[in-house]
């Protein structure tokens, strides 16, 4: 069975090959069946090899088996985390695919496919990177989706903004992955080894007096990269101005798996690198974590409540919740991944949905500003109760799969922790259902305009001129994602299997019982009332919510100039190199 | 070898690759960004080929030497090296391309100037 996980890689790869190929002869309906049909077989190739993973299996590319201990092969695992990540991978662009079905109606002449090709490429890409066990081909595979990435949020090159946004998104994160690669450079140097588990062991033989200055300059790089891609502050920049030009089915991919790639990488590289004696100890690693996620989950919400671009919104949302998976992960229990995992697959599939539902308003409106929009959506009906039922989900109503995640993680962290988690999640979900209230509902005096925002209007709608009627594929997929979200959360021993799986990779196989208790419930009922409470506000009396003068600076940060998202990254370098000096400073 | 030598290939591939960041945190060009990032790219060479150098080593190539004649220099890093290299290409090409559209729809290249995606 271990032989199949490069196919993960290979086959979307050789689809998108094909269609690449083959493209400019076929017709369009062909070139999406083949997309479609290569994406789902991986998907379901993915399923197979999860629902096998126990337990957790190697594999060496092409038998290059290691030779008397000693190894220059290529390393795939494929244990439940990182079959796990491929399987959501899959299934998100499978849906993307089916979302886009009637979307970029009129692909460039003599290119039909090329949409699909490069969806496909991203797809084995991300797949990739899940089930890398050396850091190399993590580096070439977090590159190989950073490019596909921004190839494919400036897929409309004809728009001013796509453009500008996906260069600032590749400007900052190929930075990041090049400071990645000078901190995999600095751990081959002290080891002498790619793989992942060999360097750990490496650094353990070496480093008996504990971690030294090398190994604290390669964490923070090897870090540097990942928390770019994860989008924690202060890294997070690129992150809203990608999301907010991409097409709407790329957002979902980028949103829903692509921004937590990046901390499922945080996950693996500290648990297989730098968990051991000769490593970073844990209180630093706590420490830097739970500072930049709290931080994170701190500014993604504000800023996310003082967006009127609904996409802006979303992908502020996203930051928020990033957040708050780096706080789950970074206490460093099983509890702690197991709630995060949890919630990352809930919030992959809201997440999703709600940006397939913002994409409807824009194909329909040809815009996406919730102040020109307000009131002109009342009878999009299906699209206003789930953009609703979306906003409940990442608010953690239960029984969500996010609901589930969030009690689970909050009771690992604990504490004055617990209410970063609540209020990021109400206030985010918050101003979806003030999104709600205001666009298809009408509710409330339609607001003033801030003077430094991105509106959201004059927006060029991703299919050939407005829609008159919403295609069944753009309503379906959101719905479906939806009732996924749900039943991660509602089908009994879901979650045992998700903690029994990720302990068995990350703590060595600790039991750890998920599932709900009163007082998960009660918090996760408690975080919905106040984003209802929120909205409600923000709808009724709009000027008791506004802007206060503290914001302002707050927003002035995202000045959209990538020389300042660059300055910033080193600062956050600098940030995490402090947060986790005490450690190597104390050995 | 003097320790000056040994230490200098990691301080230029420091110096390099802070030069670049601070050209890109200063451009006044996004053709000229692009490029600063190209130079922090080759720090990462500079300090891939710095770790695998030996002293008094040939280089790992065995069509005129027998194999354990003489040290070799690591050619694990080489390969990392030349895949870099790609990677850097298709990077840098991408992102021209971008730039190349900006130009196009914003009549302008200069950072200071693109500030539509802000707040």
């Amino acid at each position: 069975m271990h032989h199949l996980i490069p196919l993960l890689v290979a086959v979307p790869l050789l689809g998108a090959a094909l269609l690449v190929a083959t493209g400019r002869f076929l017709p369009r309906i062909a070139a999406e069946i083949t997309g479609v049909v290569v994406s789902g077989g991986t998907a379901a190739l993915a399923v197979v090899l999860l629902l096998n993973s126990e337990p957790p299996m190697v594999e060496w590319v092409g038998g290059w088996l290691p030779v008397g201990g000693e190894s220059v092969g290529i390393l795939v695992v494929g244990d439940g985390p990182a079959l796990g990540m491929a399987t959501l991978v899959s299934l998100l662009t499978l849906s993307a695919l089916a979302y886009s079905w009637r979307y970029f109606d009129e692909p460039p002449t003599g290119h039909t496919g090329a949409f699909t090709a490069l969806m496909l490429v991203f797809q084995g890409a991300m797949c990739g990177f899940a089930i890398a066990g050396d850091l190399f081909n993590a580096f070439v595979f977090f590159e190989l989706m950073s490019v596909v990435a921004y190839a494919l949020t400036g897929y409309r090159i004809d728009e001013a903004k796509a453009v500008q946004g996906a260069l600032t998104f590749g400007v900052v994160n190929s930075l990041g992955a090049y400071a990645m690669l000078m901190g995999i450079a600095l751990l081959y140097a002290r080891t002498g080894e790619l793989a992942m588990t060999k360097i750990g062991r490496g650094l353990d033989a070496t480093g008996h007096s504990g971690p030294d200055a090398l190994v604290l300059a390669s964490f923070v790089l090897v870090l540097t990269g990942l928390l770019v891609k994860a989008a924690a502050v202060p890294f997070h920049f690129w992150l809203p101005d990608a999301h907010a030009v991409a097409p709407t089915p790329v957002c979902m991919l980028l949103s829903g798996v692509m921004v937590e790639l990046g901390a499922y990488g945080v996950w693996r590289v500290y648990g297989t690198v730098f968990a051991g004696p000769g490593g970073i100890p844990a209180a630093d690693l706590t420490r830097a974590l739970v500072t930049l996620g709290t931080l994170t989950a701190a500014v993604g919400a504000v800023m996310c409540w003082y967006q009127r671009h609904i996409k802006r919104l979303l992908a502020y949302s996203t930051v928020a919740h990033t957040g708050l998976f780096l706080v789950g992960l970074g206490v460093l229990t099983p509890e702690g991944d197991d709630g995060v995992a949890l919630y990352i697959i809930g919030h992959a599939g809201v997440k999703a949905a709600l940006f397939a539902c913002a994409g409807v308003l824009l194909d329909r409106f040809g815009s996406v500003d919730e102040h020109a929009l307000h009131g002109r959506a009342r009878r999009l009906r299906a699209t206003a109760v789930m953009f609703a039922v979306g906003a409940l989900g990442l608010a953690g109503l239960p029984p969500f799969g996010t609901a589930l995640g969030k009690a689970v993680t909050e009771e690992a962290v604990g504490g004055p922790l617990t209410v970063v988690f609540v209020a990021a999640s109400a206030i985010t979900a918050g101003a979806v259902l003030r999104v709600t209230a205001r666009v298809f509902l009408g509710l409330g005096p339609r607001p003033e305009d801030a003077e430094y925002e991105t509106s959201g209007s004059d927006e060029e709608p991703e299919t050939s001129g407005l829609l008159s009627r919403i295609p069944d594929t753009m309503t379906t997929v959101p719905a479906v994602l939806l009732a996924a979200a749900l039943a991660v959360g509602v089908v009994p021993g879901f979650g045992d299997l998700v903690a029994a799986s990720v302990n068995e990779a990350g703590s060595g196989g600790a039991h750890v019982s998920v599932h709900w208790t009163l007082h998960g419930v009660l918090l996760g009922v408690a975080s919905t009332v106040l984003a209802v409470a929120l909205a409600g506000l923000a709808v009724t009396r709009p000027a008791w919510v506004s802007a206060p003068g503290w914001a302002a600076p707050l927003r002035r940060l995202q000045s959209g100039h990538v020389g300042d998202y660059v300055a910033w990254l080193l600062m956050g370098a600098t940030v995490l190199g402090a947060l986790a000096l005490p450690g190597v400073l104390g050995s | 070898m003097s320790t000056v030598m040994h230490v200098l290939p990691y301080l230029v591939a420091a110096y390099v690759f802070l030069t670049g960041c601070y050209g890109l945190a200063t451009s006044r060009n996004l053709v000229h960004a692009v490029g600063c990032l190209a130079v922090c790219q080759c720090a990462t060479y500079v300090l891939l080929l710095a770790v695998g150098y030996r002293d008094g080593a040939t280089a790992p190539v065995f069509s005129d030497i027998a194999p354990g004649s003489r040290p070799v220099v690591d050619p694990v890093v080489q390969a990392l090296t030349l895949t870099d290299i790609v990677v850097g290409a298709t990077v840098t090409a991408l992102l021209l391309a971008l730039v190349l559209q900006i130009a196009k729809r914003h009549g302008t290249v200069d950072p200071d100037e693109l500030r539509e995606l802000r707040g």
